[in-house]
C-alpha cells in the first residue's frame, strides 16, 4: 500500500487531474530532481559516517561520537564546516578548467543515478539500454579528474590525474566483461528485465560458478573505477599528498568527496542488480511460508540493503588491505583480470546458447 | 646543490617531497627526479630540525647531557639515555649495581619493542594500510604505561643517571610487563597475519629497495637495515654492555637484501626482546638501584667513546674530555643518518609507491638525523 511504486503512481495521477499534460512533465521533472539532489546528500551524509564507523570497528576504535546521538551528526557538522570554508583557486591554475571540474564529477553521478531501480516498478527512467548507459556514462567521470589534475598547475594533482586515467580506462573493460556475461544470460540490456529474470532466483545462485568469477572480477573492478583501497592510488596519501583533489578545498572538495561516496553507492547499486537481484526478495525453492516472510519484506529495504552490503565489503577491502603499486595495478588487470574475463565470458555463452543454467 | 625546482634539461619532473609531507613523517625534505612515475635521483636536504645539539652539550655537565639525547631519537630514548651513562660511568669506572643493570635493560627492550611497534603501524600506513596502525598502538599503549609508571613519563623517560637509575621500579612493574609480554606474544603473530602474509603486501616489499651487503657496509649503515643485507652488526652481541652478554637471545639475520628482509628483521627482533625480558623478569635482583657517586662528576682528561644498539642501529656517543665538568667536544653518531644515506641508492629506478615503502624500511626519525 505505501510501496514507493504506489505513492510515485498517485502523485501523477493526482497532477494528471490538475494539471495539463506538458505541466505534469515539467513538474514530475522537477520532482525527480529534487528527489535525485536529495538523495545525493543523504547518500553522502549516511556513507560518510558509515565509512567512519566501519573504520573504527575495524580499528579497534570508537569513531566519531560527540556530534549529536552516538556522533551520528558529525557528517552534517562537517559539511557545514566545509560549506563555510573558503574555497581557493590556487595562482596559475586554469580557472575554469579547475572550478567546472568537480560539477563535472558530481553531474556524473547523478546522471548515474536515472536507470537504477530503487524499488519495484520505481525507477527515474526505465531505458531499455540501462546497462549500456551505465557504462558509457560511467567513463565520463575519468575527464573530471584529468581536468582537475590539470588544471591544479600541481605535479602531485597531475600524478594522481593520469595514475588516475590509466586504471579508470583499464577497469572498465572488466567490469564491462563482467556485466556483459548477465547480460548475455538474461539477453537484455534493461534493468529492470535483468531483475525479472531473477524472479526464480539471483544470478549469483542460479549462474553458477561462470557468474562467480564475474561477480568477483566486478567487485574488483569497481572497487578500482571508484578510485578505492587498495586501489587509491589516484589520491595515495603517503606517496602524493591527496593526489588529483590536493588544491582544492572548502565545497569544491565536498563536490569530488560526495561524487566518490555516491559512485560508490551506484556501482554497488548495479552490482546489486545484476548480481543479486536488485530489489527482488529472497527465495528459497517450495519453502511457501519462508518465501511469503520475505516477500512481506519492502522491495526498496531488499534493494538497499543488498546495496549496502556491497557497500560494506568495499570498505572491508579499504581497510586491510595494503595499497598497489601502479605497474601492479596495470599487471592486475591487463593479464590477469581481462583474459579471465573474455574466457569467462565465452563460458557464460555457451551456457546461455546450450541452456546449462536454470 | 639545489636545482631549480621544476624540470631537468632533459624533461624529467623535479618533487619536493616533503619537508611538510605524510610519507616523511617529520621535517625531511627529499628532492625527487622523476622520469614519468620512475625515479632517477633522490636528494635528501636536511637541517629543518637541526637543534645543534652537540654544541649546547658542550656547556651542560655530565649529568645534564645525558637527558639532551632523549630529544634526538624520540623513539629509543631510553637507548640513547643508556649510552650516555655508560660512557660518563666507563670514563669515570662507576660500578653499577646489579639491579639498576637488569631494569635498564628490561627498559631498554620494552623501549625497543615500542619503538618496532611504531614503525610497524606508520610502515603499514605509508603502505595504504591503516588499520595495522591501530593494532600496533593498542600494544604500545601498554608498555607505555608501564614506562609512565616506572618513570612517570611516556616517551622521553630520562630515568637513567650515571650509576644507575633514578627511582626504584613501581611496585606494578613486573606484574604489568608480565601480562604485556603474554599478551605480545600472541599479537606479534597476529601481526604476521594481518600484514605479511598478505600477497599484495608480499608484492610491494619482495625484491624493492635492494641494498646489497658490500653497499650497506659502505653506506655506514647498521641495525636492522644491515641485518636485512645478512651482516651481523648487533652491538648487544659484538660489544656486549651491561648483563647482554649473560642473556640468551638470537641475533636476527635476513639474507634477503630487499625491503621484505628489513621488515623481517624487525618482526622477528620484537620476538627476541621479549624472550630477553622473559629472562630478566623474575630475577631482577635485590639491592640498591644506584650507586653512590660524587656530587659533581668530572671526567678524566681523554677520548671516549660508548656504542649501544637503539632500534635503529648503532648509537655511538664520543666525547673529548679536557678534565672538567663539561665535555670540551661532543659527537653523536646517530644510525638514522647513515641509514638515509643508502636511500638514493636503493630507490633509483624504482617507482614512487616503492619508494615510500623503502623509507619506511629504513625506520627513519628525523631529530635523530638533524640533531
Amino acid at each position: 500500500m505505501w510501496s514507493i511504486s504506489n505513492i510515485a503512481n498517485w502523485v501523477n495521477e493526482w497532477l494528471g487531474k490538475n494539471f495539463s499534460a506538458a505541466w505534469v512533465t515539467v513538474f514530475e521533472m522537477v520532482i525527480a530532481g529534487i528527489l535525485v539532489i536529495s538523495l545525493f546528500a543523504v547518500l553522502g551524509l549516511i556513507l560518510v559516517i558509515m565509512e567512519r564507523k566501519v573504520s573504527a570497528w575495524m580499528q579497534i576504535r570508537l569513531g566519531p561520537n560527540r556530534v549529536g546521538p552516538k556522533g551520528l551528526l558529525q557528517s552534517a557538522a562537517d559539511t557545514v564546516k566545509l560549506l563555510v570554508k573558503e574555497a581557493m583557486t590556487p595562482n596559475g591554475a586554469d580557472k575554469f578548467l579547475f572550478n567546472l571540474a568537480p560539477y563535472l564529477a558530481i553531474v556524473v553521478s547523478m546522471l548515474l543515478m536515472a536507470p537504477i531501480a530503487f524499488a519495484k516498478d520505481f525507477m527515474l527512467w526505465d531505458l531499455n539500454i540501462g546497462v549500456l548507459y551505465v557504462s558509457a556514462i560511467s567513463s565520463v567521470s575519468v575527464i573530471s579528474i584529468l581536468m582537475a589534475g590539470w588544471a591544479s598547475n600541481n605535479k602531485y594533482s597531475l600524478m594522481g590525474a593520469m595514475r588516475s586515467g590509466a586504471q579508470i580506462v583499464s577497469y572498465e573493460l572488466s567490469a564491462g566483461l563482467a556485466i556483459l556475461s548477465i547480460v548475455v544470460l538474461t539477453g537484455s540490456l534493461n534493468m529492470n528485465d535483468i531483475i525479472r529474470s531473477q524472479a526464480d532466483g539471483w544470478w549469483i545462485f542460479k549462474g553458477h560458478f561462470p557468474v562467480w568469477i564475474s561477480f568477483i572480477i566486478f567487485l574488483i573492478a569497481i572497487t578500482a573505477e571508484t578510485n578505492r583501497a587498495p586501489f587509491d592510488l589516484a589520491e595515495a596519501e603517503s606517496e602524493l599528498t591527496a593526489g588529483f583533489h590536493t588544491e582544492y578545498s572548502g565545497m569544491k572538495f565536498a563536490l569530488f568527496f560526495l561524487a566518490e561516496y555516491v559512485n560508490v553507492f551506484i556501482v554497488c547499486a548495479i552490482g546489486a542488480t545484476l548480481f543479486l537481484g536488485g530489489w527482488m526478495p529472497f527465495h528459497i525453492g517450495h519453502w511457501e511460508g519462508f518465501n511469503h516472510i520475505m516477500d512481506f519484506i519492502p522491495s526498496s529495504l531488499w534493494f538497499f540493503g543488498k546495496t549496502f552490503f556491497l557497500i560494506f565489503l568495499i570498505m572491508w577491502f579499504r581497510w586491510t588491505f595494503p595499497r598497489l603499486r601502479i605497474d601492479q595495478l596495470l599487471n592486475l588487470e591487463w593479464k590477469y583480470l581481462l583474459p579471465i574475463g573474455m574466457i569467462n565470458l565465452l563460458l557464460v555463452t555457451a551456457m546461455a546458447i546450450l541452456k546449462w543454467h536454470f | 646543490m639545489v636545482e631549480e625546482i621544476g624540470t631537468t634539461a632533459d624533461g624529467d619532473l623535479i618533487i619536493n617531497v616533503g619537508p611538510q609531507h605524510p610519507a616523511t613523517h617529520g621535517v625531511l625534505h627529499l628532492v625527487i627526479t622523476l622520469n614519468g612515475e620512475t625515479i632517477k635521483k633522490v636528494e635528501p636536504h636536511l637541517g629543518y630540525i637541526h637543534r645543534s645539539i652537540e654544541k649546547m652539550c658542550e656547556s651542560l655537565s655530565y649529568r645534564q647531557f645525558i637527558y639532551v639525547t632523549s630529544r634526538m631519537d624520540y623513539l629509543s630514548s631510553h637507548i640513547n639515555n643508556h649510552g650516555c651513562a655508560l660512557l660518563v660511568e666507563k670514563a669515570m669506572q662507576i660500578e653499577v649495581p646489579a639491579r639498576a643493570q637488569a631494569i635498564r635493560v628490561l627498559l631498554d627492550e620494552l623501549t625497543r619493542i615500542a619503538s618496532h611497534e611504531l614503525w610497524w603501524g606508520a610502515m603499514a600506513m605509508d603502505l595504504g594500510a591503516f588499520t595495522p596502525f591501530f593494532h600496533a598502538f593498542r600494544e604500545r599503549e601498554m608498555i607505555n604505561e608501564i614506562m609512565e609508571d616506572t618513570c612517570g613519563a611516556r616517551l622521553t623517560m630520562n630515568y637513567i643517571l650515571p650509576g644507575g637509575v633514578l627511582e626504584d621500579i613501581h611496585p606494578d612493574f613486573v606484574k604489568k610487563t608480565k601480562e604485556f609480554i603474554a599478551l605480545f606474544k600472541r599479537k606479534v603473530d597476529e601481526y604476521f597475519e594481518l600484514l605479511t602474509g598478505n600477497i599484495i603486501f608480499q608484492n610491494r616489499m619482495k625484491g624493492v629497495g635492494i641494498l646489497s651487503a658490500e653497499d650497506a657496509i659502505s653506506f655506514g649503515c647498521s641495525g636492522p637495515t644491515l641485518r636485512g643485507s645478512g651482516i651481523s652488526c648487533d652491538v648487544r652481541k659484538h660489544y656486549p654492555y651491561e648483563i647482554y652478554s649473560q642473556l640468551q637471545f638470537e641475533e636476527v639475520l635476513e639474507t634477503g637484501c630487499d625491503s621484505l628482509a628489513r621488515y623481517l628483521v624487525r618482526l622477528r627482533e620484537m620476538k627476541q626482546s621479549i624472550h630477553i625480558i622473559e629472562q630478566l623478569i623474575d630475577n631482577i635482583p635485590e639491592g640498591d638501584f644506584q650507586a653512590k657517586t660524587k656530587a659533581v662528576l668530572k671526567l678524566p682528561k681523554g677520548e671516549f667513546y660508548q656504542r649501544v644498539e637503539t632500534a635503529r642501529g648503532e648509537f655511538g656517543i664520543y666525547v673529548v674530555s679536557e678534565g672538567g665538568t663539561t665535555p670540551y667536544r661532543i659527537k653523536f653518531r646517530s644510525p638514522g643518518f647513515s641509514n638515509l644515506s643508502a636511500l638514493d641508492h636503493m630507490a633509483r629506478g624504482s617507482k614512487i609507491g616503492d619508494l615510500v615503502a623503502m623509507m619506511g624500511t629504513l625506520d627513519l626519525v628525523i631529530p635523530d638525523i638533524d640533531r
